[in-house]
């Protein structure tokens, strides 16, 4: 369990960094993708199997892919031309975030908490506690959403062809 | 392992997603940073879930395909748009992106 967790760590957050030092948007991407997974790990190992899934096949099935295409749509591949110095300021913020973060972690009272017990999510209680429970109104609500975005992008994204001149 | 080890990966991966949509100025390498930080949030919805009181609530699950559905809308309209300006602009470096009306 301890090396699991060692090794889905080291994994995930080396290839989040490494997603975002790339000069080649295209590694980029596919780093991102193993970061993906990697939380994917952690998710069936915490026990949410339906999440691990669910995150492989959203975020590694759609969303890498449609990183992938946008790259190669706009020719972002171009790697920066030219060098630019290490940008610090950015790189001190998001140090001074993460310390801010591990130091309310490592004082919180729950930060030793263990696990009380053992619970399988079964995919069928899921099932009924989103579409007969109190989570129905939200599940349309996030269907209505899903509609939305994707005719939206669609429109937005929609080349605009010059009109024929005969 | 007990909560603070999902919460520092949590907060580690958060501030890689932060640090990148800060410094970079590639607009899809700013929303793969965007993204990052999302998950590191969906993280910590497991990691409490899981080590919480009342694990067979399924609360913590419900709120995360939630946000993964949500994400996944964000990350279709943001490509949209970034496509969209690329049309525009011939570019996607943010930094070249500096005209509200041109």
């Amino acid at each position: 369990m301890d090396l699991a967790f060692w090794i889905t760590a080291g994994w995930t957050v080396a290839a989040a960094g490494a997603a975002l030092s790339f000069r080649n948007p295209v590694h980029c991407a596919l780093c991102l993708a193993l970061a993906f997974a990697g939380l994917a790990a952690f998710y069936l190992e915490l026990g949410a199997e339906f999440v691990g899934f669910a995150q492989i096949l959203v975020y590694i099935g759609a969303v890498a892919i449609l990183i992938v295409f946008a790259i190669l749509l706009t020719r972002a591949s171009e790697v920066d031309e030219e060098p630019r110095a290490f940008p610090w300021a950015g790189v001190a913020v998001a140090a001074i975030v993460f310390i801010t973060f591990a130091g309310a972690i490592r004082s919180s009272a729950l930060a030793d908490r263990m696990p009380a017990r053992e619970v399988k999510p079964v995919v069928k209680q899921l099932g009924m506690q989103m579409f007969q429970g109190s989570y129905l109104l939200a599940l349309e609500v996030a269907g209505l959403l899903l509609t939305a975005a994707l005719i939206g992008a669609a429109v937005i994204a929609l080349q605009e062809y010059p009109k024929r001149q005969d | 392992m007990s909560l603070q080890h999902y919460l520092i990966v949590s907060a580690l991966l958060f501030a890689v997603g932060l640090g990148g949509a800060l410094t970079r100025r590639n607009a899809i390498l700013v929303l793969i940073g965007v993204e990052l930080m999302l998950n590191a949030a969906n993280l910590n919805f497991i990691a409490f879930w899981r080590y919480g009181p009342n694990p067979e609530l399924f609360t913590g699950i419900i709120f995360v395909i939630f946000s993964i559905a949500i994400a996944a809308a964000e990350a279709a309209v943001g490509l949209a748009l970034i496509i969209a300006v690329y049309r525009h602009y011939r570019t996607v470096r943010l930094d070249r992106i500096d005209s509200l009306k041109g």
